[in-house]
């Protein structure tokens, strides 16, 4: 398969293009939900239109009411959503969770895909619970109690946490805190007793919940997958997680990069354009060179892992490795090279900044899946 | 498609009946490769043989059409055949500059007469040619080159010095940039084609860091260039005074080769292979070391995608006509880092420059020539130029 986009994904990508630039832009959702101190952190109104693009179901099967999609689709509209910094559910709700929720019983499918697909409903996940991403420790447990189980633990930086109608969460029913058997994934329904939130907003402006399980009763058919077997299903929701998180990775440094580079060539500083400097020219080229090889990266993370093959878990560590040194990049030549406006809340570019910080620390950062590269390498 | 698959089973069994087992070795050191000329011995029977088969069947240049010494194969056929002689470990057999860069630019801009005589003695092996572009006051900016042709109507007195001219010293013809018109700096050049035997022409090898003397410095002193060799094959390629224009496809393609899009070991990841070997050898790698290893291997494998889209691009025109240039300047910089942590990890182990552990300095040899690879074919500061020019649009570049 050549590593660009097809036909008919280059006709969805002019579209996703189009559509989050005119109604997902930075004035209209970013700063027009931050500055009104919105508790979701994002536009239900925006989540309804996506639906009606069809977008948010489209990793979700064509059996069960999707579009049957893959993540070079969905891949296509996150890079959009980095782009213009779009604050959405997408990435938690169609793909970390849709993914989770393809390993669960008709039942659970039946009961949260129409949300989803309708717009009606958003989920999140919760993994951590530590500030770094740790998915091999899971200390969260549900006993099992009378048909189903019961859930006692504390999970932290749980994006959109408390806006969510239902909460993947992943517990350990066996075994001790490192094992990587013994865990069981949960579809937990926002109304949980015992389920208790504590919002904090960050940096880029998203919310956050540590979420607490404090006894929560679930019943059996919460299970998503197998009891015990959760690792398998955690493990496929953190890899299109992964990948997903690299795409929407790519658009914030493009989208960083690009106004950089217009600005170089309208500021004006002793008598000249200051894109006519070389020392400026030279690091913007770095810059190009390095995204269009992030991105190189992602989209072969998302074609082989839409083609199920053996190397996605590697390459998907690579991509958001190198998506992450490549934004923090582009974000922090974009900084400074806008000068003292580039510190201003009035320019974009410091909300780039922002984001890339938040982004790239979820799901593991540039450390971490450059660690598990060399791991998964051998060494 | 069931065609190419006719093909692969084809090009298998004619490969399995003409590579000789000794060419399906790796190649370990310069002996082993061909490089054909007028001086030119085999190491070898089955070098020999091995020529003689590929020439027979186009195989020197499989893609260059049959009337000039090629196979005439597609290019999905081009790649069946690399596929197939990588499969067996197959080594070219024969490399020349006739084959990566004047055949080229002949096939683009050469007229049929030229085509018919140069293409054939360089599929042939016959030719061994040398590029002379680079002067001693005109590296990065080659369009400032001074080495003169003076007009003389039947021919050109030429005089002036080339410098970083690949194996001068062991070439038949260079293929040259040579001003013509002093008046117009870009439309003034032509790329002439000459003997290295005409009398002037003299070569000197330049001792590198490495120990290595693949450059020369060339001189031309009074050399008598014809403008014509024959019916149809001017001494030159494309016009007179408008050689600037096929340096400059020349150079994109030289920029293509030398980035490495072609695959290969550059794009390979190397912290598996570098532990195995300081577990092999005793020692340990320290953590940091290991982190830098890792945060390569990320490089490298995505550089590697890169690669493969830049070509899929390439293959279908989709490629930014400059893209040459970053992957260029991103190829050689990644080179160069992973000699630098081959050397770190080799320890002292590397530094040795004679020893049989080493292959005599086969380490510290390697490392050095990747210095180069940021410098040749447009260093790296000029591909960033080329990039915020030309991708870019940034003003004034």
């Amino acid at each position: 398969m050549p590593l660009y986009h097809n036909e008919d994904q280059a006709m969805l990508a002019d579209t996703a293009r189009g559509f989050i630039a005119e109604e997902g832009n930075i004035a209209k959702q970013l700063r027009h939900w931050r500055d009104r101190d919105c508790k979701d952190g994002f536009g239900h109104g925006l989540w309804k239109q996506m639906a009606e693009m069809g977008f948010t179901g489209m990793l979700v099967e064509e059996a069960d009411g999707g579009l049957g999609m893959g993540h070079v689709e969905a891949g296509i509209v996150l890079e959009e959503i980095g782009r213009n910094l779009t604050p959405s559910p997408f990435l938690t709700s169609s793909v970390l969770a849709a993914t989770a929720l393809k390993h669960g019983s008709d039942d659970l499918k039946g009961r949260y895909l129409p949300g989803l697909i309708a717009g009606d409903s958003v989920f999140a996940v919760a993994i951590d619970e530590t500030a770094k991403h740790r998915p091999d420790r899971i200390t969260t447990r549900a006993e099992k109690s009378g048909n189903g189980f019961r859930l006692t633990g504390a999970k932290s930086f749980v994006i959109h946490g408390s806006s969510s109608d239902m909460i993947v969460v992943a517990a350990r029913t066996s075994g001790s805190d490192e094992d990587a058997d013994g865990i069981t994934l949960f579809a937990v329904p926002k109304d949980a007793s015992g389920m208790s939130h504590d919002a904090v907003r960050l940096v880029d402006s998203s919310m956050a919940t540590h979420t607490k399980f404090d006894g929560v009763e679930l019943d059996g058919d919460a299970v998503i997958g197998e009891i015990d077997g959760g690792r398998a299903v955690l493990d496929a929701m953190l890899m299109a997680g992964r990948v997903g998180a690299a795409a929407e990775g790519v658009g914030v440094a493009r989208g960083a990069m690009d106004l950089t580079v217009d600005y170089l060539k309208q500021r004006k500083q002793f008598g000249k354009l200051i894109g006519e400097f070389q020392a400026l020219q030279h690091r913007a080229s770095h810059l190009y060179s390095e995204v269009e090889i992030a991105r190189a990266v992602t989209i072969k993370a998302q074609q082989l892992l839409d083609g199920g093959s053996a190397h996605a878990d590697l390459m998907a560590s690579v991509a958001k490795a190198k998506v992450a040194k490549t934004a923090r990049l582009a974000v922090q030549e974009g900084v400074q090279m806008h000068g003292g406006i580039g510190m201003t809340d009035e320019y974009d570019i410091g909300l780039y900044m922002k984001r890339d910080r938040a982004l790239a620390e979820f799901l593991g950062d540039a450390y971490f899946h450059a660690n598990r590269v060399a791991t998964l390498s051998g060494y | 498609m069931a065609d190419l698959e006719t093909f692969r089973s084809e090009t298998r069994s004619w490969l399995e009946a003409n590579c000789p087992a000794e060419m399906r070795e790796p190649v370990r050191d310069e002996s082993d490769i061909y490089w054909g000329g007028r001086r030119a011995t085999f190491k070898n029977d089955a070098q020999k043989a091995w020529l003689e088969a590929c020439v027979a069947k186009g195989y020197t240049v499989p893609s260059w059409p049959k009337a000039y010494g090629g196979a005439g194969l597609s290019p999905a056929e081009a790649k069946v055949l690399r596929e197939e002689m990588g499969r067996i470990n197959a080594r070219p057999p024969l490399s020349s500059f006739g084959i990566w860069m004047l055949g080229p630019a002949l096939l683009h801009f050469g007229t049929e007469g030229q085509k018919q005589r140069i293409l054939n003695e360089i599929a042939r092996g016959e030719i061994r040619w040398c590029q002379g572009y680079s002067e001693p006051g005109s590296g990065s900016d080659l369009v400032s080159l001074q080495t003169f042709g003076e007009d003389k109507g039947d021919h050109w007195i030429v005089n002036g010095q080339k410098v970083w001219t690949s194996y001068a010293d062991q070439a038949d013809w260079i293929f040259c940039l040579v001003r013509t018109d002093k008046t117009d700096k870009y439309q003034g050049i032509t790329f002439m084609l000459f003997d290295m035997a005409s009398e002037g022409a003299s070569t000197k090898p330049i001792l590198l860091i490495s120990g290595s003397s693949p450059f020369c410095e060339t001189f031309f002193d009074n050399v008598a260039v014809p403008k014509s060799y024959g019916d149809d094959c001017p001494a030159y390629v494309g016009q007179i005074n408008r050689g600037w224009d096929v340096a400059k496809y020349l150079l994109g393609h030289e920029r293509e080769m030398i980035s490495g899009a072609d695959g290969g070991d550059r794009t390979a990841a190397i912290g598996a292979a570098m532990t195995r070997h300081s577990a092999k050898t005793g020692d340990e790698i320290d953590p940091v070391l290991r982190a830098e290893l890792a945060m390569f291997d990320v490089d490298a494998l995505a550089y590697a995608a890169m690669g493969e889209k830049f070509l899929d691009e390439i293959k279908v025109g989709k490629a930014h006509p400059a893209q040459p240039n970053m992957m260029k300047y991103a190829g050689t910089e990644l080179n160069k880092r992973r000699h630098e942590l081959v050397m770190a990890v080799g320890g002292s182990r590397s530094l040795e420059w004679e020893s049989e552990a080493t292959e005599n300095g086969k380490p510290s040899k390697a490392w050095l020539r990747t210095k180069a690879n940021s410098i040749e074919g447009g260093t790296s500061e000029v591909m960033l130029n080329v990039i915020a020019k030309r991708i870019l649009d940034l003003p004034g570049a």
